[in-house]
């Protein structure tokens, strides 16, 4: 089956590939461009570790074709911070506690900034509905709101 | 997955020509990639609708009508404000839905025409858990078969509103009532709409006086847990209310039938009389009569009853000013919000 020629923005560089159709965007982030950080969990929409932004709306990438993502900007944990820049939702989860593991936490990440921009001052229930699509099984989930809600307060919410 | 033709057409003529046995439309692919995940459905060919110009958007026709594009998200079109004021049950009913990752990309369209959750097929046994036991297995409009239920609840409001499905295909434009868009269960198992080999869906439209029970809409959800899973049963209830009586009545089911499940007996019931519990309780009872249990799932019946008679009574109190976090929860925290019944 021939390529399929793709160019696209990933954390704000330029991307042209050539992928199959049969390409998951979760693959093509991870096997093609080696950006491991956005993780295969459940591979059917439900567990949202594989979370990332296209054109600044969080999709679950391993239910997404990069086939259809020509011409996309897409964000991935790896676009979010980095090591003495931390994005300050990044901060807040390492201060709150909101991670153990950390296999769940790229896609928590990327969720909760679609849920900012949303909504900049979320209360507790509005915070847990705008999670209800990513799965932890370890930390448990409260460190992960108060993470979130102490990032909204200090008005980073936007 | 296995490997298909994929073409990216800029128009709908250009999309209706590629069209082709063995062809699929994709929209956001959210229900569609997961079955050739597993290799349930194996199209040869994937057309991609998403490029689509002028199917993006929600318009009000000079008739009073509302238009929604086949590509608006589900996302798009509940977090638009003149469309829940409009229709506050129709939003209620896509928040219920999915999670933020799933509604930013799946389209209307879509939506309504996804598959049902089949697993069921392989066990028909009842499980030993009632709870568990049929939640997927229809128990209205099966005609004596198995059937799985239609797990939209985006269709169960549209579907009490008269909402109309708009489609072009090889043999040109057509509509088709959005309540006759799933047919009733034939021998093969799985479930068909009413859509011909390359027709493809443009639009959604509710007429004028679907706005005219904004003021008593609700859209009430009941499953496993509070968030983030399929309904066990839902209902779609509007009045109209005038003087304190009922001058007309909406009420559609989800989770029980292969279709979304309009009940006109129901509504007829319910017409000219004044607001009261007893009046919801018998409204529900006609609504499941002639419901019948299938593989242990005698208490979705039960359920679908209580709900839909909460659903009225939720209605009859009004829609609330506050779109609430946890749509319709029988178990959200904000009490003024939610619990009416
Ligand atoms: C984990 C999970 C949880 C979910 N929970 C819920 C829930 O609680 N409630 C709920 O209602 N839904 C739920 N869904 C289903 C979800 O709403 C659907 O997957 C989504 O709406 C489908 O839209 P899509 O654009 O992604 O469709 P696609 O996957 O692209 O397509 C679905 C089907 O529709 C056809 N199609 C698409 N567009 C058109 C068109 N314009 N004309 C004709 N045919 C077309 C496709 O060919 C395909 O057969 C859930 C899904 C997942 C994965």
């Amino acid at each position: 089956m021939s390529g399929h020629k793709l160019s696209l923005v990933v954390n704000g560089e330029r991307v042209e590939a050539d992928v199959p159709s049969n390409r998951l965007l979760s693959e093509f982030l991870r096997d093609d461009l080696a950006l491991t950080g956005t993780k295969r969990g459940c591979e059917t929409g439900v567990c949202g570790a594989c979370s990332v932004l296209v054109d600044g709306d969080v999709v679950k990438s391993c239910l997404s074709l990069a086939v259809q993502m020509n011409g996309r900007e897409i964000t991935t944990v790896e676009g979010l911070g980095r090591v003495g820049a931390l994005h300050p939702l990044q901060q807040q989860f390492m201060e709150k506690g909101g991670l153990q593991c950390g296999y769940c936490t790229p896609g928590f990440l990327m969720a909760a900034v679609d849920l900012l921009k949303r909504n900049p001052n979320p209360d507790d229930a509005e915070i847990r509905e705008g999670l209800s699509g990513n799965l932890c099984r370890c930390t448990g989930y409260q460190g992960i709101v108060d993470a979130i809600r102490s990032t909204a307060e200090a008005g980073h919410g936007a | 997955m296995k490997p298909f033709d994929f073409v990216q057409p800029r128009t709908v003529d250009e999309a209706l020509a590629a069209w082709e046995p063995g062809a699929a439309w994709l929209g956001g692919g959210t229900n569609l990639v997961d079955l050739m995940k597993t290799g349930a459905v194996q199209p040869a060919k994937l057309i991609d609708i998403t490029r689509l110009p002028g199917l993006d958007t929600i318009e009000t026709r000079a008739d009073g009508a509302t238009r929604i594009g086949a590509l608006v998200s589900n996302a798009d079109l509940a977090d638009d404000p003149g469309f829940a004021r409009s229709f506050p049950m129709v939003a209620e009913a896509l928040l219920s839905g999915a999670s933020g990752q799933l509604r930013n990309v799946a389209t209307v369209a879509g939506n309504i025409m996804q598959s049902p959750r089949d697993a069921f097929y392989r066990e028909l046994d009842p499980p030993s858990d009632p709870l568990s036991g049929g939640a997927s297995l229809a128990v209205l409009g099966t005609g004596g078969r198995f059937a799985a239920v239609n797990p939209s609840d985006f269709a169960v409001p549209l579907v009490a509103l008269d909402a109309v499905v708009e489609v072009r295909g090889p043999g040109g434009a057509r509509e088709i009532a959005l309540a006759d868009l799933h047919l009733p269960p034939g021998d093969a198992p799985g479930n068909s709409t009413a859509l011909r080999p390359g027709e493809l869906i443009l639009a959604l439209r509710l007429p004028a006086a679907a706005a005219g029970f904004a003021a008593h809409s609700r859209y009430l959800k009941v499953r496993d847990r509070t968030s983030f899973a399929f309904a066990t049963a839902s209902a779609a209830a509007s009045l109209r209310i005038e003087g304190g009586r009922i001058a007309e009545a909406r009420l559609a089911l989800g989770a029980v039938a292969p279709r979304p499940w309009r009940v006109a007996e129901a509504e007829a019931l319910l017409a000219g009389r004044a607001i009261d519990a007893d009046l919801f309780a018998e409204a529900a009872e006609v609504a499941l009569s002639g419901a019948v249990a299938v593989g242990g799932n005698g208490w979705k019946i039960e359920l679908a009853r209580r709900t839909a008679a909460r659903a009225l009574a939720m209605a009859a109190a009004g829609t609330p000013a506050r779109m609430p976090a946890l749509p319709a929860s029988p178990f959200a925290p904000q009490a003024g919000d939610l619990i009416h019944a």
